[in-house]
Protein backbone atom coordinates (compact mmCIF):
# COMPACT_ATOMS: atom_id res chain seq x y z
CA UNK A 1 0.00 0.00 0.00
CA UNK A 2 2.80 2.56 1.06
CA UNK A 3 5.03 1.99 -1.79
CA UNK A 4 2.06 2.19 -4.36
CA UNK A 5 1.13 5.43 -2.55
CA UNK A 6 4.78 6.78 -2.59
CA UNK A 7 4.76 5.76 -6.43
CA UNK A 8 1.42 7.81 -7.25
CA UNK A 9 2.70 10.84 -5.35
CA UNK A 10 5.65 10.57 -7.50
CA UNK A 11 4.07 10.70 -10.78
CA UNK A 12 2.28 13.48 -9.25
CA UNK A 13 5.58 15.90 -8.21
CA UNK A 14 6.32 14.65 -11.93
CA UNK A 15 3.77 16.00 -13.60
CA UNK A 16 3.26 19.41 -10.88
CA UNK A 17 2.17 21.49 -13.60
CA UNK A 18 -1.75 19.58 -14.66
CA UNK A 19 -4.56 20.88 -13.33
CA UNK A 20 -5.09 21.89 -9.58
CA UNK A 21 -7.79 24.38 -8.26
CA UNK A 22 -7.51 27.97 -7.81
CA UNK A 23 -7.21 28.71 -3.93
CA UNK A 24 -3.39 29.66 -2.92
CA UNK A 25 -1.34 27.18 -1.43
CA UNK A 26 -1.21 25.79 1.86
CA UNK A 27 -5.15 27.15 2.33
CA UNK A 28 -6.02 23.78 2.06
CA UNK A 29 -4.22 22.64 5.06
CA UNK A 30 -2.95 18.81 5.57
CA UNK A 31 -4.68 15.82 6.33
CA UNK A 32 -5.54 15.70 9.73
CA UNK A 33 -5.29 11.67 11.17
CA UNK A 34 -9.63 12.14 10.73
CA UNK A 35 -9.01 12.29 7.04
CA UNK A 36 -10.38 16.02 7.52
CA UNK A 37 -8.58 18.95 6.27
CA UNK A 38 -6.20 20.41 9.40
CA UNK A 39 -2.99 19.71 11.08
CA UNK A 40 -2.01 16.60 12.39
CA UNK A 41 -4.42 16.16 15.26
CA UNK A 42 -6.78 18.88 14.72
CA UNK A 43 -9.40 19.64 12.32
CA UNK A 44 -9.83 23.04 11.01
CA UNK A 45 -12.08 24.84 9.01
CA UNK A 46 -10.80 24.59 5.54
CA UNK A 47 -11.59 22.66 2.96
CA UNK A 48 -9.42 19.80 1.84
CA UNK A 49 -7.50 20.62 -1.82
CA UNK A 50 -7.31 23.28 -3.42
CA UNK A 51 -10.59 23.63 -5.31
CA UNK A 52 -12.02 26.69 -5.09
CA UNK A 53 -15.69 28.46 -5.63
CA UNK A 54 -17.25 25.81 -8.10
CA UNK A 55 -14.14 23.85 -8.52
CA UNK A 56 -14.07 20.08 -7.07
CA UNK A 57 -10.93 18.68 -5.85
CA UNK A 58 -9.51 15.51 -4.17
CA UNK A 59 -6.70 14.76 -1.86
CA UNK A 60 -5.17 11.43 -0.85
CA UNK A 61 -2.94 10.47 2.02
CA UNK A 62 -1.04 8.51 4.68
CA UNK A 63 -0.11 9.18 8.12
CA UNK A 64 2.33 7.48 10.64
CA UNK A 65 3.01 8.16 14.10
CA UNK A 66 5.14 6.20 16.60
CA UNK A 67 5.23 6.42 19.90
CA UNK A 68 7.22 4.51 22.59
CA UNK A 69 4.63 1.72 22.43
CA UNK A 70 2.02 2.21 20.16
CA UNK A 71 1.93 3.00 16.18
CA UNK A 72 -0.74 4.76 14.47
CA UNK A 73 -1.06 4.01 10.96
CA UNK A 74 -3.78 5.85 8.54
CA UNK A 75 -4.68 6.47 5.12
CA UNK A 76 -7.21 8.05 3.41
CA UNK A 77 -8.69 10.31 1.07
CA UNK A 78 -10.88 13.12 0.27
CA UNK A 79 -13.52 15.37 -2.32
CA UNK A 80 -14.34 18.57 -2.13
CA UNK A 81 -16.45 21.22 -3.59
CA UNK A 82 -16.88 24.62 -3.89
CA UNK A 83 -14.94 25.46 -1.11
CA UNK A 84 -17.62 24.46 0.84
CA UNK A 85 -18.19 20.52 1.07
CA UNK A 86 -15.54 18.30 2.21
CA UNK A 87 -16.54 14.54 1.82
CA UNK A 88 -13.76 12.15 3.81
CA UNK A 89 -12.78 9.00 4.64
CA UNK A 90 -10.03 7.61 6.67
CA UNK A 91 -8.88 4.08 7.85
CA UNK A 92 -6.83 3.64 10.82
CA UNK A 93 -4.89 1.05 11.90
CA UNK A 94 -3.25 1.08 15.66
CA UNK A 95 -0.47 -1.08 16.55
CA UNK A 96 0.14 -2.38 20.12
CA UNK A 97 3.46 -2.55 19.70
CA UNK A 98 4.41 -3.67 23.26
CA UNK A 99 1.28 -5.63 24.10
CA UNK A 100 0.55 -7.28 20.82
CA UNK A 101 -2.28 -7.09 18.37
CA UNK A 102 -4.14 -3.51 16.68
CA UNK A 103 -6.80 -2.28 16.26
CA UNK A 104 -8.79 -0.56 13.21
CA UNK A 105 -10.96 2.07 12.80
CA UNK A 106 -12.51 3.79 9.58
CA UNK A 107 -13.67 7.57 10.01
CA UNK A 108 -16.34 8.86 7.24
CA UNK A 109 -16.36 12.53 7.56
CA UNK A 110 -18.16 15.63 6.19
CA UNK A 111 -17.54 19.17 6.85
CA UNK A 112 -19.39 22.19 5.40
CA UNK A 113 -17.69 25.60 5.34
CA UNK A 114 -20.55 28.22 7.03
CA UNK A 115 -19.25 31.57 6.22
CA UNK A 116 -15.91 33.69 6.34
CA UNK A 117 -12.93 33.30 4.16
CA UNK A 118 -9.67 31.99 5.73
CA UNK A 119 -7.91 35.03 3.75
CA UNK A 120 -10.28 37.71 2.82
CA UNK A 121 -12.61 38.49 5.73
CA UNK A 122 -12.61 40.52 9.07
CA UNK A 123 -14.30 37.11 10.69
CA UNK A 124 -12.97 33.83 10.90
CA UNK A 125 -13.20 30.95 8.27
CA UNK A 126 -16.11 29.02 10.01
CA UNK A 127 -16.90 24.98 9.21
CA UNK A 128 -19.25 22.37 11.20
CA UNK A 129 -17.79 18.62 10.76
CA UNK A 130 -19.35 15.31 11.56
CA UNK A 131 -17.33 12.34 11.56
CA UNK A 132 -19.01 9.03 11.81
CA UNK A 133 -16.51 6.53 13.52
CA UNK A 134 -17.01 2.79 12.89
CA UNK A 135 -14.55 0.44 15.24
CA UNK A 136 -13.69 -2.83 13.36
CA UNK A 137 -11.70 -4.98 16.04
CA UNK A 138 -14.47 -4.14 19.31
CA UNK A 139 -13.31 -6.65 21.52
CA UNK A 140 -10.40 -5.19 23.60
CA UNK A 141 -12.27 -1.51 23.92
CA UNK A 142 -15.22 -3.86 24.97
CA UNK A 143 -13.05 -5.63 27.65
CA UNK A 144 -11.92 -2.47 28.74
CA UNK A 145 -15.28 -0.69 29.38
CA UNK A 146 -16.37 0.87 25.87
CA UNK A 147 -20.31 0.37 25.18
CA UNK A 148 -20.51 0.93 21.76
CA UNK A 149 -18.43 0.28 18.32
CA UNK A 150 -19.30 3.45 16.53
CA UNK A 151 -19.68 7.30 17.66
CA UNK A 152 -20.59 10.36 15.88
CA UNK A 153 -18.34 13.60 16.52
CA UNK A 154 -19.81 16.83 15.72
CA UNK A 155 -17.54 19.83 15.47
CA UNK A 156 -17.41 23.46 14.90
CA UNK A 157 -14.11 24.96 13.64
CA UNK A 158 -13.07 28.92 12.82
CA UNK A 159 -9.82 29.18 11.24
CA UNK A 160 -8.16 32.69 10.20
CA UNK A 161 -4.39 33.85 8.38
CA UNK A 162 -3.72 37.41 10.23
CA UNK A 163 -1.31 39.02 7.45
CA UNK A 164 1.91 40.30 8.69
CA UNK A 165 2.27 39.17 12.42
CA UNK A 166 5.23 37.50 13.39
CA UNK A 167 8.50 39.11 11.79
CA UNK A 168 6.24 39.98 8.75
CA UNK A 169 5.08 36.65 8.79
CA UNK A 170 1.51 35.30 8.45
CA UNK A 171 -0.09 33.66 11.06
CA UNK A 172 -3.13 31.01 10.88
CA UNK A 173 -5.15 30.63 14.34
CA UNK A 174 -7.53 27.64 14.83
CA UNK A 175 -9.84 26.91 17.35
CA UNK A 176 -12.11 24.02 17.46
CA UNK A 177 -15.21 22.74 19.63
CA UNK A 178 -15.92 19.31 19.40
CA UNK A 179 -18.73 16.85 20.79
CA UNK A 180 -17.88 13.43 21.37
CA UNK A 181 -18.11 10.07 23.31
CA UNK A 182 -14.80 8.66 21.57
CA UNK A 183 -12.57 7.12 23.69
CA UNK A 184 -8.49 7.96 22.72
CA UNK A 185 -10.47 9.22 19.47
CA UNK A 186 -12.43 5.95 19.03
CA UNK A 187 -9.20 3.62 19.19
CA UNK A 188 -10.74 2.56 22.62
CA UNK A 189 -14.24 2.40 21.13
CA UNK A 190 -17.11 4.79 22.53
CA UNK A 191 -18.82 5.71 25.95
CA UNK A 192 -18.20 3.72 28.65
CA UNK A 193 -20.59 1.49 31.49
CA UNK A 194 -21.46 4.14 33.25
CA UNK A 195 -21.51 7.30 30.86
CA UNK A 196 -22.66 7.70 27.76
CA UNK A 197 -23.09 11.57 27.64
CA UNK A 198 -20.91 13.63 24.86
CA UNK A 199 -18.73 15.35 26.38
CA UNK A 200 -17.57 18.81 25.32
CA UNK A 201 -13.71 19.43 24.19
CA UNK A 202 -11.54 22.38 22.88
CA UNK A 203 -8.76 21.60 20.22
CA UNK A 204 -6.81 24.50 18.73
CA UNK A 205 -3.64 25.18 16.64
CA UNK A 206 -1.67 28.06 16.02
CA UNK A 207 0.90 28.38 12.68
CA UNK A 208 3.39 30.75 11.54
CA UNK A 209 3.73 30.51 7.55
CA UNK A 210 7.57 31.15 7.18
CA UNK A 211 6.39 31.47 3.86
CA UNK A 212 3.59 30.31 1.19
CA UNK A 213 5.04 27.45 1.29
CA UNK A 214 6.07 26.69 4.65
CA UNK A 215 4.49 26.30 8.37
CA UNK A 216 5.80 25.85 11.77
CA UNK A 217 2.62 25.34 14.38
CA UNK A 218 1.73 23.76 17.52
CA UNK A 219 -1.34 21.90 18.57
CA UNK A 220 -3.29 20.94 21.26
CA UNK A 221 -6.00 19.00 21.84
CA UNK A 222 -8.75 18.17 24.31
CA UNK A 223 -10.01 14.70 25.32
CA UNK A 224 -12.01 13.12 27.22
CA UNK A 225 -11.35 10.57 30.11
CA UNK A 226 -14.21 8.17 30.67
CA UNK A 227 -13.04 4.68 31.12
CA UNK A 228 -12.41 3.40 34.28
CA UNK A 229 -9.47 0.97 33.32
CA UNK A 230 -7.03 3.72 32.80
CA UNK A 231 -6.40 7.63 32.47
CA UNK A 232 -6.28 9.35 28.82
CA UNK A 233 -5.10 12.25 28.91
CA UNK A 234 -4.75 15.42 26.36
CA UNK A 235 -2.78 15.24 23.07
CA UNK A 236 -0.29 17.81 21.82
CA UNK A 237 2.34 18.39 19.27
CA UNK A 238 4.89 20.64 17.17
CA UNK A 239 5.11 20.53 13.60
CA UNK A 240 6.64 21.88 10.52
CA UNK A 241 4.87 21.03 7.22
CA UNK A 242 5.93 21.92 3.65
CA UNK A 243 3.35 22.69 0.79
CA UNK A 244 5.88 21.58 -1.75
CA UNK A 245 3.06 23.12 -4.43
CA UNK A 246 -0.51 22.44 -5.18
CA UNK A 247 -0.04 18.65 -5.53
CA UNK A 248 2.04 17.31 -2.69
CA UNK A 249 2.43 18.51 1.02
CA UNK A 250 4.50 16.57 3.53
CA UNK A 251 4.04 17.00 7.39
CA UNK A 252 6.35 16.37 10.01
CA UNK A 253 6.26 16.67 13.42
CA UNK A 254 6.93 15.56 17.74
CA UNK A 255 4.12 14.57 19.26
CA UNK A 256 2.92 13.98 22.89
CA UNK A 257 0.08 11.80 23.23
CA UNK A 258 0.36 11.44 26.73
CA UNK A 259 -1.05 8.32 28.94
CA UNK A 260 -2.46 5.12 26.59
CA UNK A 261 -4.17 2.34 28.34
CA UNK A 262 -1.87 2.76 31.19
CA UNK A 263 1.34 3.28 29.21
CA UNK A 264 2.46 6.61 30.26
CA UNK A 265 4.27 9.21 28.35
CA UNK A 266 3.69 7.87 24.69
CA UNK A 267 5.58 10.43 22.92
CA UNK A 268 7.56 10.88 19.14
CA UNK A 269 7.24 11.16 15.92
CA UNK A 270 4.16 12.22 13.29
CA UNK A 271 4.67 11.81 9.56
CA UNK A 272 2.12 12.52 6.62
CA UNK A 273 2.33 13.45 3.03
CA UNK A 274 -0.80 14.42 0.75
CA UNK A 275 -1.18 14.24 -2.73
CA UNK A 276 -4.31 16.72 -4.00
CA UNK A 277 -5.30 16.77 -7.31
CA UNK B 1 21.95 50.67 39.40
CA UNK B 2 19.18 47.78 39.90
CA UNK B 3 16.64 50.51 38.56
CA UNK B 4 18.41 51.86 36.42
CA UNK B 5 19.36 48.82 33.97
CA UNK B 6 15.94 48.04 33.07
CA UNK B 7 15.41 51.95 32.51
CA UNK B 8 18.35 52.25 30.07
CA UNK B 9 16.43 48.99 28.42
CA UNK B 10 13.32 50.71 27.93
CA UNK B 11 14.87 53.65 26.65
CA UNK B 12 16.85 51.55 24.11
CA UNK B 13 14.09 49.61 23.15
CA UNK B 14 11.40 52.91 22.06
CA UNK B 15 14.50 53.99 20.68
CA UNK B 16 15.02 51.32 18.25
CA UNK B 17 11.24 50.90 17.75
CA UNK B 18 11.10 54.43 16.66
CA UNK B 19 13.90 53.83 14.29
CA UNK B 20 11.98 55.51 11.16
CA UNK B 21 10.62 52.34 9.08
CA UNK B 22 10.83 52.50 5.59
CA UNK B 23 7.12 52.87 4.35
CA UNK B 24 5.65 49.66 2.25
CA UNK B 25 5.59 52.07 -0.77
CA UNK B 26 9.90 52.24 -0.42
CA UNK B 27 9.64 48.44 0.61
CA UNK B 28 8.20 47.49 -2.96
CA UNK B 29 10.40 49.54 -4.91
CA UNK B 30 8.53 52.71 -4.72
CA UNK B 31 7.35 54.21 -8.61
CA UNK B 32 9.00 52.16 -10.77
CA UNK B 33 8.66 48.76 -8.47
CA UNK B 34 4.94 49.35 -8.52
CA UNK B 35 4.92 49.74 -12.21
CA UNK B 36 7.29 46.57 -12.66
CA UNK B 37 4.26 44.52 -10.32
CA UNK B 38 1.44 46.28 -12.19
CA UNK B 39 2.92 45.52 -15.65
CA UNK B 40 3.90 42.30 -14.47
CA UNK B 41 0.18 41.42 -13.15
CA UNK B 42 -1.64 42.51 -16.71
CA UNK B 43 0.64 39.97 -18.38
CA UNK B 44 -0.70 37.43 -15.78
CA UNK B 45 -4.14 38.46 -16.27
CA UNK B 46 -3.61 38.25 -20.11
CA UNK B 47 -2.64 34.05 -19.67
CA UNK B 48 -4.50 33.43 -17.09
CA UNK B 49 -7.97 31.61 -18.96
CA UNK B 50 -9.71 31.81 -15.19
CA UNK B 51 -10.36 35.08 -15.07
CA UNK B 52 -9.17 37.22 -18.55
CA UNK B 53 -13.29 37.39 -20.03
CA UNK B 54 -13.91 39.53 -17.52
CA UNK B 55 -11.24 42.41 -19.09
CA UNK B 56 -12.63 41.55 -23.16
CA UNK B 57 -14.04 45.22 -22.67
CA UNK B 58 -11.22 47.15 -20.25
CA UNK B 59 -9.58 50.07 -21.26
CA UNK B 60 -6.62 48.38 -20.50
CA UNK B 61 -4.48 51.77 -20.29
CA UNK B 62 -6.94 53.06 -17.51
CA UNK B 63 -7.17 50.13 -15.88
CA UNK B 64 -3.31 50.21 -15.37
CA UNK B 65 -2.99 53.71 -15.17
CA UNK B 66 -5.71 53.58 -12.03
CA UNK B 67 -4.29 50.07 -10.56
CA UNK B 68 -0.68 51.78 -10.36
CA UNK B 69 -2.48 54.79 -8.65
CA UNK B 70 -4.01 52.76 -5.79
CA UNK B 71 -1.16 50.61 -5.15
CA UNK B 72 0.72 53.38 -4.68
CA UNK B 73 -1.98 55.46 -2.82
CA UNK B 74 -2.89 52.60 -0.24
CA UNK B 75 1.16 51.75 0.12
CA UNK B 76 1.58 55.08 1.39
CA UNK B 77 3.32 56.57 -1.34
CA UNK B 78 2.93 59.96 -2.97
CA UNK B 79 -0.30 59.47 -5.06
CA UNK B 80 -4.12 60.25 -5.27
CA UNK B 81 -6.37 57.30 -6.50
CA UNK B 82 -8.41 59.02 -9.35
CA UNK B 83 -10.92 55.79 -10.12
CA UNK B 84 -13.97 54.82 -9.05
CA UNK B 85 -14.71 52.85 -5.80
CA UNK B 86 -14.34 49.17 -5.31
CA UNK B 87 -17.89 47.96 -5.35
CA UNK B 88 -18.34 50.69 -8.06
CA UNK B 89 -15.54 49.16 -10.34
CA UNK B 90 -16.28 45.36 -10.30
CA UNK B 91 -19.91 45.89 -10.04
CA UNK B 92 -21.88 43.66 -12.78
CA UNK B 93 -18.71 41.24 -13.39
CA UNK B 94 -20.28 38.58 -10.87
CA UNK B 95 -16.33 37.93 -9.60
CA UNK B 96 -16.34 34.99 -7.56
CA UNK B 97 -13.91 33.61 -5.25
CA UNK B 98 -11.85 31.67 -7.60
CA UNK B 99 -11.72 34.53 -9.79
CA UNK B 100 -10.43 36.22 -6.61
CA UNK B 101 -8.11 33.31 -5.36
CA UNK B 102 -6.86 33.67 -9.07
CA UNK B 103 -5.66 37.47 -9.02
CA UNK B 104 -3.99 37.13 -5.62
CA UNK B 105 -2.31 34.32 -6.73
CA UNK B 106 -1.12 36.08 -9.93
CA UNK B 107 -0.30 39.23 -7.40
CA UNK B 108 1.77 36.44 -5.54
CA UNK B 109 3.96 35.45 -8.41
CA UNK B 110 4.93 38.43 -9.45
CA UNK B 111 5.75 39.99 -6.35
CA UNK B 112 8.27 36.80 -6.15
CA UNK B 113 9.58 36.88 -9.13
CA UNK B 114 10.40 40.71 -8.46
CA UNK B 115 12.65 39.35 -5.32
CA UNK B 116 10.01 41.87 -2.62
CA UNK B 117 10.21 40.83 1.12
CA UNK B 118 7.92 38.36 2.65
CA UNK B 119 7.26 40.67 5.12
CA UNK B 120 6.52 43.31 2.56
CA UNK B 121 4.16 41.05 0.29
CA UNK B 122 1.98 40.16 3.60
CA UNK B 123 1.52 44.03 4.56
CA UNK B 124 0.13 44.47 0.77
CA UNK B 125 -1.94 41.60 0.73
CA UNK B 126 -3.54 43.01 4.39
CA UNK B 127 -4.26 45.57 1.92
CA UNK B 128 -5.75 44.37 -0.58
CA UNK B 129 -7.68 40.88 1.61
CA UNK B 130 -10.37 43.57 3.12
CA UNK B 131 -11.37 44.51 -0.76
CA UNK B 132 -12.67 41.07 -1.10
CA UNK B 133 -16.40 42.04 0.47
CA UNK B 134 -16.94 45.11 -2.00
CA UNK B 135 -15.13 42.92 -4.91
CA UNK B 136 -16.82 39.28 -5.42
CA UNK B 137 -20.45 38.35 -6.30
CA UNK B 138 -21.53 42.03 -7.78
C1 LIG C 1 -7.09 42.57 -5.18
C2 LIG C 1 -8.13 43.27 -5.37
C3 LIG C 1 -8.39 44.20 -6.55
C4 LIG C 1 -8.00 45.49 -6.68
C5 LIG C 1 -7.18 46.31 -5.73
C6 LIG C 1 -8.56 45.96 -7.95
C7 LIG C 1 -8.39 47.25 -8.46
C8 LIG C 1 -9.02 47.75 -9.57
C9 LIG C 1 -8.95 49.10 -10.01
C10 LIG C 1 -8.16 50.22 -9.35
C11 LIG C 1 -9.73 49.21 -11.11
C12 LIG C 1 -10.01 50.48 -11.93
C13 LIG C 1 -11.21 51.17 -11.36
C14 LIG C 1 -11.83 52.13 -12.32
O1 LIG C 1 -11.97 51.77 -13.50
O2 LIG C 1 -12.21 53.23 -11.90
C15 LIG C 1 -10.26 47.91 -11.37
C16 LIG C 1 -11.07 47.58 -12.44
C17 LIG C 1 -11.36 46.29 -12.81
N1 LIG C 1 -11.14 45.15 -12.08
FE1 LIG C 1 -10.25 45.07 -10.30
N2 LIG C 1 -9.25 44.94 -8.54
C18 LIG C 1 -9.15 43.85 -7.73
C19 LIG C 1 -9.69 42.60 -7.97
C20 LIG C 1 -10.23 42.22 -9.17
C21 LIG C 1 -10.58 40.87 -9.53
C22 LIG C 1 -10.40 39.64 -8.63
C23 LIG C 1 -11.07 40.92 -10.80
C24 LIG C 1 -11.55 39.78 -11.65
C25 LIG C 1 -10.89 38.71 -11.82
C26 LIG C 1 -11.07 42.30 -11.22
C27 LIG C 1 -11.52 42.75 -12.42
C28 LIG C 1 -11.56 44.08 -12.79
C29 LIG C 1 -12.10 44.53 -14.06
C30 LIG C 1 -12.67 43.66 -15.17
C31 LIG C 1 -11.96 45.92 -14.06
C32 LIG C 1 -12.30 46.88 -15.20
C33 LIG C 1 -13.69 47.34 -15.11
C34 LIG C 1 -14.04 48.14 -16.32
O3 LIG C 1 -13.59 47.78 -17.41
O4 LIG C 1 -14.78 49.10 -16.16
N3 LIG C 1 -10.55 43.05 -10.20
N4 LIG C 1 -9.82 47.02 -10.41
Amino acid sequence: MITRFTLALCCLLASASSVAGSKIVATGGASSIEGSAGGGIVPWAVINGYGSSDEWSATAFTSRVGVDDFTLNVFGASVSYDNKWEWSVARQTFKLDSIGGELRQDVFGVKYHIAGELLYTAWPQISVGLQYKKHRDFGLPQAVGARDDSGVDVYFSASKVLFDQVAGRNLLLNGTVRATKANQTGLLGFGSASDNNYQFVFEGSAAVLLNYNVALGIEFKQKPDQLNFATEQHWRDLFVAWFINKHVSVVGGYVDLGSIAGFDQQQGYYISVEGAW
Amino acid sequence: MRTITPLVFALLLTACSQHPQPSLYQQLGGEPGIAAITDGLLQKIEQDQRIVHHFADTDIARFRRLLAEQLCNISGGPCEYTGGTMQESHTGFNITLAHYDALVENLIDVMQQQQISISAQNQLLALLAPMYKDITYR
